[in-house]
């Protein structure tokens, strides 16, 4: 898989220069390239969150299990959503490794529910196209959307095949010797299931019947 | 107290051992139950990583489901997958503290000619067998108390967090317990709600794996024979990638992962096959620990 990178200030001066002193980055951001409204927006969709209550103690970074693996530990997603660093935290590889394990959401001290700002945030990089290509997690997300829209439930086998198709069908390969384990147990069923009133579900989720692209 | 069951899409499919080892034990204690009909999936965590009002809408057609096939009073649904429960508590719990929830979600329902009226208790059969059935009459009922076995409790993440609702978000003791009352010695370690990555082992190995590798090892440092879990997806993260641990990071795990209610229906006497042993990959040899009651007063 291929990490997200992290990218350098979009440069304001001339190209050939550029060329020239490439070494020379300039990694500070000033004010006007921020999305100053972007915290704001975001605290909406997270239930008003008080992100400006946050008091960056880092007790959410010290107890994820994924802060290890991530480019920005959750205190500095906060942080930098607040201000509106909004192409780094929608690129960033944290919302997506973020796995709802709701440790910090019962541990900060102000009570801001992380975990729900993971996801408006996961909400808004896809949205706007934010996510890398073929990133699996934003993919899985999308293929399990699809899947239940159609059928009410979830089939996981035909779940997983989907993702791997289009993320990376090599591996399919490496997966199938685990795949054929569960199957001789009959921990994997081929039959997709489905509810009975699937028009319920689909007047639920209506407008996006038909299965439009996500 | 009459229940109503929820297993949702894991437990039809990798997670079918836990759905019979659940059937086979609370036919064991006598616990009535009757399936919600017409269930559909909770949405789990990517349902709301698309669209929040569609995911709390869907997964509240089986609260409002719920209301319409028992008519009155409150109803206890229990719903074993870790995912399904967290889904569907914080459905309940969102649809009650904020308005704007609410009204946005009836109004989807609605269009399904459904509603819901907020008389749904979203229950784990740990918490129903533990503090419903309770403890003494479960060992009363063990007919091969498992004793000398040492087991790792694993409880995951979304069963106790965020709404701790039987026992405490980071270490709780509920299983424990119920270990102790089965015969058998829990196994006091620090992990036991460190969260398995959910689906990171199939998205993002390289994270998923190492988080599996550290409980796993954790474990079998501390001695227990076996780990139990809770969820579907947690059992199949520590049982089925320990071949693939191993190899990467070269290490030597090897330690059999259940259902915990397989180990009650162990010491209450039901067979493999009705608790669903033989789908596990790592089959417990569990028979050098099971004494019959009363055998253990000779000795
Ligand atoms: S735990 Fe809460 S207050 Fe502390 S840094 Fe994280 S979000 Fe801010
Ligand atoms: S919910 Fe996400 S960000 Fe919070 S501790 Fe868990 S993995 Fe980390």
């Amino acid at each position: 898989m291929q990490l997200p990178t992290q990218k350098s200030v979009q440069q304001d001066e001339a190209p050939q220069k550029i060329e020239k002193m490439k070494h020379v980055v300039r990694r500070i951001k000033f004010e006007s390239e921020l999305d100053l409204d972007f915290g704001e927006r975001v605290a909406e969709k997270a239930y008003g969150q008080k992100l400006l209550s946050c008091i960056q103690c880092g007790t959410c970074s010290a107890t994820c299990p994924l802060a290890h693996y991530m480019d920005y530990t959750p205190r500095k997603i906060i942080a930098m959503t607040r201000e509106g660093f909004k192409e780094e935290v929608l690129n960033s590889l944290t919302i997506w490794l973020c796995a709802s394990c709701y440790s910090c959401y019962v541990q900060c001290p102000r009570q801001i529910h992380i975990t729900d700002v993971m996801y408006a945030l996961k909400r808004e990089a896809i949205q706007l196209g934010f996510h890398p290509k073929r990133l699996p997690i934003p993919i899985l997300a999308q293929e399990f959307y699809k899947r239940v829209l159609k059928d009410g439930r979830n089939t996981e086998s035909w779940l997983l095949i989907s993702l791997y198709l289009r993320t990376n069908p090599f591996k399919m390969l490496k997966e199938s010797i685990l795949g054929l384990k569960l199957f001789l147990r009959g921990r994997l069923t081929i039959g997709k299931e489905h509810v009975k009133r699937r028009d319920q579900i689909h007047a639920i989720l209506e407008h996006k019947k038909g299965g439009q692209p996500l | 107290m009459k229940y109503l069951s929820y297993p949702g899409c894991s437990l039809r499919s990798t997670g079918r051992a836990y759905e019979e080892s659940i059937v086979a034990v609370f036919k064991a204690l006598e616990i009535e139950y009757e399936e919600l009909k017409d269930w559909n999936c909770c949405g789990a965590t990517s349902y709301v990583s698309i669209d929040e009002t569609d995911a709390f809408a869907l997964a509240a057609r089986n609260l409002a489901l719920a209301e319409l096939q028992v008519a009155e009073g409150t109803i206890n649904l229990i719903a074993p997958c870790s995912a399904c429960y967290l889904v569907l508590s914080k459905t309940e719990r969102y649809l009650e503290d904020y308005p704007d929830v609410r009204t946005n979600v009836n109004a989807k329902l609605d269009k399904a000619g459904l509603h819901y009226n907020g008389r749904v208790e979203v229950r784990h059969p740990l918490d129903v067998l533990v503090n419903d059935y309770g403890l003494e009459k479960i060992s009363k009922r063990v007919k091969y108390p498992l004793k000398g076995l040492k087991v790792a409790s694993y409880y995951g993440c979304q069963v106790v967090r965020p709404f701790a609702k039987f026992d405490h978000s980071h270490y709780p003791v509920t299983m424990d317990k119920l270990v102790q009352a089965l015969g058998a010695e829990p196994v006091d370690w620090p992990l036991k709600t460190r969260c398995c990555g959910g689906s990171l082992t199939g998205t993002t190995q390289e994270a998923g794996l190492r988080l599996n590798r550290l409980l796993l090892k954790e474990a079998q440092k501390r001695g227990a024979d076996i780990m139990l879990t809770c969820c579907p997806l947690c059992q199949h993260n520590l049982e089925c990638y320990q071949e693939r641990i191993n190899r990467i990071y070269q290490e030597e795990i090897d330690i059999p992962v259940a259902y915990f209610t397989q180990l009650i229906g162990v010491a209450l006497g039901l067979s493999e096959k009705e608790l669903g042993m033989q789908r596990l990959f790592k089959k417990p040899s569990l028979e050098k620990f099971m004494h019959p009651k009363g055998e253990m007063a000779h000795a």
